[in-house]
């Protein structure tokens, strides 16, 4: 193996690296002045290298560094995703980044979210369980230095707490698990693990334990006590990037372990992910209703959507994987839709509860509408994308006999619509005297919503995307 | 030569310890050392099951190691955010981290 294999298999992650060090630079020898076109630095350089890496180069499977890190076209494919979610993140995050108080750090800012993606990239890629576990830790510990980003404010400090230590819980009992599978097979790398799988107690035990670690990275029910809070108190586009990036990685992260490494034991691994994603999907969901913060409303929203995104995987088939991805790049625009306009909102007037958003139609009826097409994606209302990405969900599960679980999703998708019209119902019906100010969002922002708001109205239409994807989704 | 059941006993008293004390305690510290006390026990299962079942190999040693140089980045980073609280409420006990509940 020589540099030239290295370069053709890893591009991404080199070219991610690459971006990574510019910013780095950039943040050192620019100074105050030059921080002030940082923006549009870093948005120009993101944009540069989702066009370089947005499609696969190869397309063959193929495994570098002994087998450590594996190359798949499918994996291109969820790198690129969601390198678009870090842009559109970056996009939004810009009014809040001018804020006196944050300004000086906006760098620090760029080079965190990008290493946590450079994690999740790895953590996609790996092929031995060393490489999955630094990759799942490079992307949740610069993570917590973000959720914990406003140093003054008090709820910034107390949600960073509870997430790095809920981290450092989950993350210790998937290395107990890890330790019980080297004891069993004698092997970490994923290939040679295979054949020495056969379902022992000491394996399902440790396979738990290890649903544990990722579970709690995709913040499925019984590990999912960090996420309202968390997501209450980080600052909203960071909140908005956790929902999004990171839960997607971890999801695809999981189900190409579960297929390719435990797929000896796949009777028990379905039985556990059919208890959490009931669990999930109902829990969320009757939590979702009693929210009045609109954070904690879209954290509840996120657990349950992640039930549904277990769908996916619990299917395990090629046609499993495809929709899993789909699903993932739809819930991405509607999701940051949704969080554009509360970031918006916030930075203008910083209103976060529903009741604030009495009325908004009535200054503001351009966001009003975003926000009504984001949601309405959400709940998988046809035409728009989530009701597509929905289905094939709910098709992928049906084709493998599940059949009364997709009942009880379905049952669910009609409670999640109760709480998902009562933030249209504040918007568009209620009154409401003194309603939000009518204001102008930066360009940025106006951007990244329009980006997400096409992706809702074309994603679903264009049955391009699906089978482009579906082409990749092969030999898994 | 100490057979390797004792070892994997001590460990798994380590991280049952661990689980209870990060249950129990009051103190972002003492939680913080908790944790602390489950990734070390992870360690010990590593280097026994390498010594004793794999001997021929290496790769459980390098992942201890691997995994004492990470598990102490993540202990830098949430003593940082202990004392990013300690700044802003004057302690660290967790029934004062209550702001967002339900």
């Amino acid at each position: 193996m020589d540099f030239s294999t290295i370069l053709t298999y890893m591009y991404t992650e080199i070219a991610l690296v690459g971006v990574i060090i510019a910013a780095l630079l950039y943040d050192l020898i620019a100074g105050a002045r030059g921080r002030k076109y940082f923006h549009g630095v870093i948005c120009t350089l993101m944009l540069l290298f989702i066009a370089g890496t947005v499609w696969p180069y190869q397309q063959e499977n193929a495994s570098i560094f002994g087998g450590m890190f594996v190359y798949a076209p499918i994996y291109s494919i969820v790198k690129s995703v969601l390198a678009i979610g870090t842009l559109l993140v970056f996009l939004l995050s810009d009014s809040w980044l001018r804020k006196p108080d944050t300004e000086f750090k906006r760098g620090e800012f760029y080079v965190l979210t990008l290493s946590t993606l450079l994690g999740m990239d790895f953590m996609v890629s790996a092929g031995h369980f060393m490489m999955f576990f630094i990759g799942l830790e490079l992307a949740s510990v610069p993570m917590s230095c973000l959720v914990a980003f406003d140093k003054y404010k008090h709820n910034s400090a107390e949600a960073g707490a509870k997430y790095i230590l809920s981290a450092l819980f989950a993350s210790g009992l998937m290395l107990y698990g890890i330790s019980f599978f080297y004891g069993t097979t004698g092997t970490l790398y994923f290939e040679d693990m295979v054949p020495m799988i056969n379902g022992s107690a000491l394996q399902i035990l440790a396979m738990v334990f290890f649903f544990t670690g990722l579970g709690f990275k995709i913040s499925l029910v019984p590990f999912h006590l960090w996420t309202a809070d968390t997501y209450e108190g980080a600052p909203t586009p960071v909140t908005s990037y956790l929902s999004v990036v990171s839960k997607a990685a971890a999801a695809f992260a999981l189900m190409v372990v579960l297929i390719k490494v435990f797929a000896p034991m796949v009777e028990y691994w379905q039985t556990l992910l059919y208890i959490v994603i009931v669990l999930s999907i109902t829990v969320a969901n009757l939590f979702a209703i009693r929210q009045k913060n609109l954070k904690r409303f879209l954290a509840f929203s996120s657990i349950s959507q992640a039930g549904y995104i277990m769908l996916a995987v619990i299917s395990g088939t090629p046609y499993g994987m495809t929709s899993l991805v789909y699903y993932v790049l739809v819930y991405m625009v509607a999701n940051l839709a949704a969080f554009g306009v509360i970031t918006a909102v916030e930075q203008n007037s910083g209103k976060v509860n529903m009741e604030d958003y009495n009325g908004l139609y009535k200054t503001n009826p351009k966001l009003a509408i975003v926000m009504m097409l984001a949601i309405f994606s959400l709940a998988g209302i046809p035409p728009f994308a989530g009701f597509f990405s929905k289905f094939f969900i709910f098709a992928a599960a049906f084709e493998q006999g599940f059949h009364v679980l997709v009942f009880i999703a379905l049952l669910n998708t009609i409670i999640s619509l109760y709480y998902y019209m009562l933030v249209v119902k504040a918007m568009f019906i209620t009154p409401n005297d003194s309603p939000i100010a009518t204001f102008r969002s930066d360009n940025s922002t106006r951007l990244s919503l329009l980006l997400c708001l096409a992706g809702i109205l074309i994603l679903g239409l264009a049955s391009s995307v699906f089978d482009g994807i579906n082409l990749y989704a092969f030999g898994m | 030569m100490v057979h390797m059941e004792y070892y994997l006993i001590v460990s798994t008293i380590m991280m049952f310890v661990g689980i209870y004390g990060f249950l129990t305690r009051r103190n972002l510290l003492a939680m913080l050392i908790a944790v602390e006390l489950i990734l070390n026990s992870v360690d010990i299962n590593f280097v026994v099951f390498n010594r004793f079942l794999f001997p021929g190999q290496l790769e459980g040693f390098f992942f201890s190691l691997f995994a004492i140089g990470i598990s102490a980045a993540e202990t830098a980073v949430a003593i940082a955010i202990i004392i990013n609280i300690y700044r802003n409420m004057k302690n660290i006990q967790v029934k004062n981290l209550d702001k967002m509940k339900w």
